[in-house]
């Protein structure tokens, strides 16, 4: 759904000058835009500022008389080792997310292109049967998919000799639960990435290719020479967007593990509710919150960039 | 020739991990339980059972977690719907000073991290009396649509031709006449398209669902109530595979609905006639 809403809508060009000057009907029309943006995402953002610079616990949540600290709960969390770990984990699995959902898709995308009709419209049909499923939806599933003595998980791995696999806990495991949210996250993003990478490349001149190819370019030659080449901004575009979605990935976390087993699995918004919500202490939850807004503004910018030289590009 | 038989297994074996789970939750929610349970799983649904979706919905409040989704998506749809309306038209149709910043704002808004605004919405919730209410999950899910229905909106209005609307000026209608004669009726394709991703973004939502109703088990929504199987249905995997199936039952039917329903070329037709 994101597919439509990521790209904005170029102006075109003879609509420009037929726009009339009513300055003082537009300010009213956007009004009700201006103001609920105000109140709803302003409004918490500087309320999530202040929180973070006050002493904010259950006491100050209920009598509401919290006092400033300045930066005490900025150099409480960025002083805790187990922030840092949390910040190393958070960067890991954003990589290994990231890497995993473009180079799949990239390969589905090329595959895609190469299909007759009947198996594209198939694989597309998957695609976007696994993109329509909901968030929680697929959670519950895999849950249900890797369940120690039913899953059916287990029961493939057992069947195929891994006898060691009869009733695994997965969830048991650190590094398991890691595995399979990383499988779960990457499930689910790859459809928007390949259908959006394959549309991309349906828009290469096909000559291109040909000439290529008569020149004897293999595949992958094909690829690192014109296909990367022409599509560089939507690649960077659709990782950008990826790096944001990742980092900020809380449900299936959340749902699946809550951050465990231990600490095996706390990212960085994860963190952030267990601070607040667990041990109620809103202020650093707050801080922590911040912290991960400042990198994602970071990400953020990089794909306001690629949007930028996409739009002039295309 | 092995080209084309690895290319149709790679298809075949995307299409089969794309479609496996949801065929996997489908399936268990039909199985008899002792098929669910037994030690070798059955990949049909032979025998075929609806028990399944009997014990889900006769679950506790199934009913009102479902009217409680309902409502606040459908509600929130609407609310986005009309401010993004009036907001896409500004910006569509009409020149003025702070257009671009005003467009570049709906950009940045659409990419918040609404994960970091969860304690801050916690406590405003709590100050302003709106915790445990289904208004403030309303709001919230109203904030988070709008942006993507202004964005989409302003790209459909942008499709519609001017010149339309001025010929049914010329015509003798009033500017809002023309709007609502003219423009409306074109325009409705893409307000059906842009609610229904909307309802999805609203309807899907589980995290400030899960913060923001807490004392009153019965203000519930369907994905907190989905994501709580394990106290509702224990270790009933077909009834829980049977709720997950129906709570993806209308996502799936808005998605088919949409399959090629956002078009634009009507409108091409319209200026010719």
């Amino acid at each position: 759904m994101t597919l439509l809403a990521e790209r904005p809508v170029r102006e075109t060009a003879p609509a420009v000058p037929k726009r009339r000057r009513r300055p003082v009907l537009a300010y009213v029309l956007i009004a009700p835009t201006v103001l609920t943006t105000a109140y709803l995402l302003l409004y918490p953002l500087v309320r999530n500022v202040i929180i973070s610079l006050q002493e904010f616990g259950l006491p100050q949540l209920v009598r509401g008389d919290a006092k400033f600290v300045g930066l005490a709960n900025y150099a409480k969390v960025l002083s805790d080792p187990e922030f840092w770990g949390v910040v190393r984990r958070t960067l890991l699995f954003t990589a290994i997310n990231v890497v995993l959902i473009m180079v799949l898709s990239t390969l589905v995308a090329l595959l895609l292109v190469r299909l007759g009709k009947g198996l594209r419209l198939l694989v597309m049909g998957g695609l976007v049967l696994t993109w329509a499923t909901p968030i929680i939806a697929a959670t519950t599933v895999f849950q249900w998919l890797f369940q120690s003595r039913l899953g059916v998980v287990n029961w493939a791995l057992v069947a195929l000799g891994f006898e060691e696999y009869r009733d695994y806990t997965w969830f048991a495991d650190g590094e398991a639960t890691f595995g399979i949210l990383v499988t779960l996250i990457v499930w689910q993003s790859i459809p928007f990435a390949a259908l959006s990478l394959y549309a991309a490349m349906i828009t290469v001149p096909q000559e291109l290719y040909e000439a290529a190819r008569i020149d004897g370019a293999g595949a992958w030659r094909v690829f690192t020479t014109i296909t990367f080449p022409m599509l560089r901004a939507m690649f960077g575009l659709i990782t950008c967007l990826e790096v944001i979605w990742v980092v900020k990935a809380f449900v299936q976390i959340w749902v699946i593990s809550q951050g465990g087993p231990g600490q095996a699995t706390t990212t960085l918004p994860v963190y952030a509710f267990q601070v607040a919500q667990s041990l109620q202490r809103y202020d650093l939850g707050a801080a922590v919150s911040m912290l991960m807004v400042v990198l994602l503004v970071l990400a953020l910018l990089a794909y306001f960039r690629q949007l930028y030289r996409q739009e002039r590009e295309a | 020739m092995i080209g084309r038989i690895s290319r149709t297994t790679a298809a075949l074996l995307i299409f089969a991990v794309s479609v496996f789970p949801v065929y996997w939750m489908v399936l268990t929610a039909f199985k008899p339980t002792k098929d669910i349970q037994s030690a070798t799983p059955t990949f049909l649904p032979i025998p075929i059972t609806f028990d399944h979706f009997g014990t889900a919905i006769a679950a506790k409040g199934f009913f009102s977690f479902w009217r409680n989704s309902l409502l606040v998506a459908g509600g929130a749809v609407v609310l986005a719907l009309v401010v993004a309306l009036l907001a896409a038209f500004a910006i569509a149709r009409l020149r003025w000073k702070g257009r671009r910043a005003f467009v570049l704002m709906v950009f940045v808004a659409q990419m918040t991290p609404w994960e970091a605004l969860l304690i801050p919405i916690y406590v405003i919730a709590r100050d302003t009396g709106m915790l445990d209410t289904l208004w403030i999950l309303t709001l919230v899910y109203f904030m988070m649509t709008l942006p993507f229905t202004i964005v989409t909106l302003r790209g459909f209005l942008a499709a519609i031709p001017v010149d339309l609307e001025e010929a049914a000026q010329v015509d003798g209608c009033t500017r809002g006449q023309a709007f609502r004669k003219v423009v409306f009726p074109l325009l409705a394709p893409g307000l059906l398209a842009t609610s229904l991703f909307g309802f999805i973004t609203a309807w899907n939502e589980f995290a400030f669902a899960n913060v923001l109703i807490i004392k009153d088990q019965d203000d519930r929504t369907l994905p907190v109530w989905l994501s709580s199987f394990n106290n509702t249905f224990g270790t009933d995997w077909g009834a829980t595979m049977a709720a997950s199936t129906l709570f993806m039952l209308p996502v799936l039917l808005i998605f088919i609905v949409l399959q090629g329903r956002v078009t634009t070329g009507i409108v091409g037709g319209a200026v010719k006639g």
